[in-house]
């Protein structure tokens, strides 16, 4: 009974919000918690997987050596490998597609590679106009794996310890 | 000067007067819904619009070309012309009622002195945009909004009538400018903190409020746009300028019912202070001082009403209806008695 009475006491003479508008007016005048997106990014950990790339060696010739691998253990299936020996004698890819559309981003490629060739890097913004342009072929590939190699190195260094 | 007083000079006066307020309303309207936004995201900590424009400050306006320039879409089963004209009931109802809101002494297009009853007749017919936009959609949620919103309106304009009639009582006119003028002088000549009387009108100012928020349906009570269960309520199928219209009205009500709060309770443009120090002043500085007060006093409200967005979950239905008929009506029915009984006995 008593509370009963208390408690609509409180509710006539605004109790709760007066309450809120203070919390309210706290938090209006606190920082901002904003990143200010295309101009300020946030923190990325060095396990982040973004954008595929296919790496090299330091000679320049390519890692991959066409064992398939992630081609067998893609859940998405949107790896399609093609090989044969080079003249050279060594087994390399005349194919490596992967499409971007189907892609879960679940990392087990590059889990699965023997070699680091295949990794997924720290890159996220590679959105584009047509479908099309996210069916990646081999060379796109390679030219992330250049484009992106010094971040590529560093993230799987410091991740090393981990593994 | 003689042609001024002429039929054709007023008319031409009173739509300079006409297109002045509508032009002002319209561009505060801008930088208020930018501030709506602006506070509600501070509230949650974020930073709002802040890309157009120094600030975000011109945000309003690329709204208003974006919505401006898409395409109109009418649903195939709906109502041609109901569809198209009730944005337009909408939005013309919530500019006519500034009418008769006095800005400041004389600064007023219509001095009726009826203006509270026609300002409840104006807000009372604005239903009807709502109901007619969601009857002429044809489309199933825009149906319940529509539903919803007349009941709603109804129930907390019912309220919003009974805490006017203990303000006209104090006052002892229908005339917002002679409402205003009664609470000249100092700061507790208010209405809201005049004594004794200060202990009903309190009350009824927040119950104003209140049922301001339920009559604009802003949230707490905006179970006519009700986003969670009825996407956007009447709203639905409007698309582009008519949504507009309809945005526009919405806000400019909700400005409107500031002002309404300000003048019935918060002494309109009176400073608080004897405004005898201005009589040397030229008539127009003060005029427009006063102005300032009172568009503070507004802007004060638009900031309650945006905080209450932001820190207020929302009404279910029938809380909504509770609310309304079994706390705020009783509530202020028995306030009417009261300042009626002090009216007759209490100022002997």
């Amino acid at each position: 009974m008593f509370d009963r009475l208390t408690q609509t006491v409180r509710g006539a003479a605004l109790m709760d919000f007066v309450g809120a508008f203070g919390l309210a007016m706290k938090y209006l005048v606190r920082p901002k918690a904003t990143v200010n997106y295309p101009f300020e990014k946030g923190p990325l950990s060095p396990r982040f997987r973004g954008e595929h790339a296919l790496r090299r060696y330091p000679n320049g010739e390519e890692r991959c050596i066409a064992c398939k691998l992630c081609e067998a253990i893609c859940p998405a299936q949107c790896i399609v490998i093609e090989a044969e020996p080079r003249a050279d004698g060594s087994r390399r890819t005349t194919r490596y597609d992967i499409d971007m559309t189907k892609c879960i981003y679940c990392g087990f490629c590059q889990e699965a590679c023997p070699v680091d060739a295949i990794v997924e890097g720290p890159n996220f913004e590679f959105s584009t106009e047509t479908r099309e342009e996210l069916f990646y072929d081999k060379q796109k590939l390679l030219d992330n794996g250049d484009r992106w190699e010094r971040e590529i190195a560093k993230n799987l260094e410091l991740d090393a310890a981990y593994r | 000067m003689d042609f001024w007083t002429t039929p054709g000079g007023w008319t031409l006066i009173t739509l300079g007067e006409i297109v002045l307020v509508m032009v002002g309303v319209l561009i505060s309207l801008a930088f208020l819904l930018l501030a709506d936004r602006k506070i509600w995201a501070g509230v949650q900590m974020r930073k709002g619009p802040n890309v157009v424009g120094p600030f975000g400050l011109l945000q309003s306006f690329a709204d208003f070309f974006k919505f401006m320039l898409k395409e109109v879409i009418i649903p195939a089963g709906a109502d041609r012309t109901t569809f198209l004209l009730a944005p337009l009931i909408t939005f013309t109802l919530a500019f006519i009622g500034w009418a008769v809101v006095p800005f400041a002494p004389g600064w007023v297009v219509s001095n009726i002195n009826v203006g509270i009853l026609y300002l409840l007749a104006v807000s009372g017919l604005g239903v009807y945009g709502i109901i007619i936009g969601g009857w002429a959609s044809n489309s199933k949620y825009p149906f319940l909004g529509a539903l919803r919103s007349a009941a709603q309106m109804v129930s907390y304009e019912v309220s919003i009538g009974f805490v006017i009639i203990t303000v006209v009582l104090l006052a002892g006119s229908m005339n917002l400018s002679a409402i205003v003028e009664h609470q000249a002088g100092w700061i507790w000549n208010w209405h809201a903190f005049r004594f004794p009387t200060l202990v009903i009108m309190l009350p009824m100012m927040g119950i104003f409020f209140f049922s301001a928020l339920a009559e604009t349906n802003r949230p707490p009570f905006d179970l006519t746009e009700a986003e969670s269960e009825l996407v956007a309520g009447f709203q639905v199928e409007y698309s582009s300028t008519p949504y507009l219209l309809f945005m526009i009205g919405e806000y400019c009500n909700i400005v409107l019912m500031c002002a309404m709060l300000s003048i019935l309770f918060l002494g309109g443009w009176n400073p608080g202070v004897p405004v005898g120090f201005m009589a040397s002043w030229p008539p127009a500085l003060a005029s427009l001082l006063l102005f300032v007060v009172f568009a503070l006093k507004i802007v004060f409200w638009f900031f309650m009403f945006a905080m209450v967005k932001a820190i207020v979950p929302r009404y279910r239905y029938d809380q909504l209806m509770r609310l309304g008929w079994k706390v705020f009506l009783p509530t202020s029915l028995f306030a009417v008695a009261l300042v009626a009984a002090w009216k007759v006995f209490g100022t002997a």
